[in-house]
């Protein structure tokens, strides 16, 4: 067993783990936070993805033990997120899930898109998307989603930029 | 599926690391992203009795300009060198090739040395590290040695790194700015490993030309010498002779393979000559 202390959705944890124990596994069983999916479990499927030090990850492929000291934000913590909650609406808006199952992965990389694109067309939405898997939707609804935000984003970008 | 049990240890330097694989004794690995032993330990196909996690290494994302080359942390994430936090000496390469490893959520935690370690044989990093002439430190329990990554590229999932020790950093020449490069690769979708790979660098300032082509079907990455004197004097080589160097170094490939291999190597040479 291993010592385990880090940041869950704002929370301090520690825990003690077994090392073979995914940052998935540990999230879902060790604290009942059952909105990070597992797909694939081998890290092509991109359901589980989560949010560590603002940066998505795969938790099905990431130790436990290695997230010592790190910030996990799984979908249950996006509450006060603001990119989250703009595409939350935008997801609604654009039909963007249906099952739901890949939601949290797709929430978690649309962030990371989102923040890291200002002005990306269709075809790299859909690159940076490639990988998370939707089986049900169709990722039309979601890259109109996306494309949504990151609208939004640019626009209030700009007119910040037209008043300074 | 699941690892079976492990021992797990998490140190903070490099003398740490290596005396930590030292004492484990062969049944020790190193854990750098875990993008691809993770999920391998997953399915059973690789084994570790203790896993010597080295995220914790400050030392390992370190980044020092040395001049005429730079010397780059094993540590150091796909995703930094995808955004140029490390700093670009080389004319934009290490971007390009970097943006089309996997995807984010994996560049995020997988590293430029956990990669040349693997060793997959469709790995990107090992074939553009070849491609730029880099060389490669390793750190075990007698001290400090270098290798070309030509030595240090053994087989399949084969590097020269003993099981004593590790990978600490990959030392890159800087490219001048006059020099040219491609990095072509052919791959079902996004994200997926190449099924070919090409890169060709043409440094004529600091005199140096190199054509390598990787992918599983070729056993990794392989300098391809023959095709490297039409690169350094300009002219393009003829398919003919493309097929032929290809041929010499892997006479198993097949009629798809010798196609997707020989057009990335054709596309890449010409784009450096042009």
């Amino acid at each position: 067993m291993t010592t385990l202390s880090l940041t869950v959705n704002g929370e301090p944890v520690r825990a003690e783990i077994d090392p073979r124990l995914s940052l998935a596994d540990f999230l879902r069983e060790n604290l009942a936070l059952k909105g990070t999916h597992l797909g694939c479990e081998h890290g092509a499927c991109g359901a589980c993805t989560v949010v560590v030090d603002d940066m998505p990850m795969r938790s099905c492929i990431t130790l436990a033990a290695s997230c010592e000291g790190v910030r996990v934000t799984t979908v249950e913590g996006f509450d006060d997120d603001p990119v989250v909650t703009r595409l939350r609406q935008a997801f609604r808006d654009e039909h963007a899930l249906q099952c739901g199952y890949c939601t949290p992965g797709m929430l978690a990389t649309a962030r990371d898109i989102v923040l890291r694109h200002d002005r990306p067309d269709t075809e790299q939405i859909r690159a940076e998307l490639a990988g998370c898997i939707c089986r049900c939707t169709g990722y039309r609804g979601i890259v109109r989603a996306i494309a949504r935000v990151i609208e939004t984003k640019s626009q209030a970008t700009a007119a910040k930029a037209g008043t300074t | 599926m699941k690892a079976p049990a492990f021992a797990y240890l998490r140190p903070v330097s490099i003398a740490e690391a290596v005396a930590a694989l030292a004492e484990g004794a062969g049944g020790a690995r190193i854990l750098a992203g875990g993008q691809s032993l993770v999920p391998m330990l997953n399915l059973r196909v690789a084994f570790a009795e203790t896993l010597v996690d080295i995220g914790a290494i400050a030392d390992l994302r370190a980044v020092s300009d040395e001049g005429e080359t730079v010397l780059i942390g094993a540590g150091v994430t796909h995703a930094t060198l995808e955004d140029g936090a490390s700093g670009d000496h080389w004319c934009g390469m290490l971007a390009f090739v970097a943006r089309d490893i996997a995807y984010r959520a994996v560049r995020n935690r997988g590293t430029l040395g956990g990669s040349l370690c693997h060793a997959d044989p469709a790995a990107d990093w090992p074939v553009a590290m070849m491609a730029l002439g880099a060389t490669v430190q390793l750190a075990g329990p007698d001290g400090e040695r270098a290798l070309a990554s030509e030595d240090f590229s053994v087989d399949v999932f084969t590097t020269a790194l003993e099981e004593d020790e590790m990978l600490t950093g990959i030392r890159l020449p800087k490219l001048s700015p006059s020099a040219r490069w491609s990095y072509r690769k052919m791959r079902k979708k996004a994200g997926a490993f190449g099924e070919a790979i090409a890169a060709v660098v043409h440094d004529p300032a600091r005199g140096f030309t190199r054509v390598v082509a990787g992918s599983s079907a070729v056993g990794g990455p392989c300098r391809l010498e023959a095709l490297e004197g039409a690169v350094a004097s300009g002219s393009l080589a003829a398919e003919a002779t493309i097929r032929a160097a290809l041929a010499e170094r892997e006479p198993d490939l097949d009629r798809y393979e010798m196609q997707i291999h020989a057009t990335c190597l054709r596309r890449a040479m010409k784009e450096v000559s042009s």
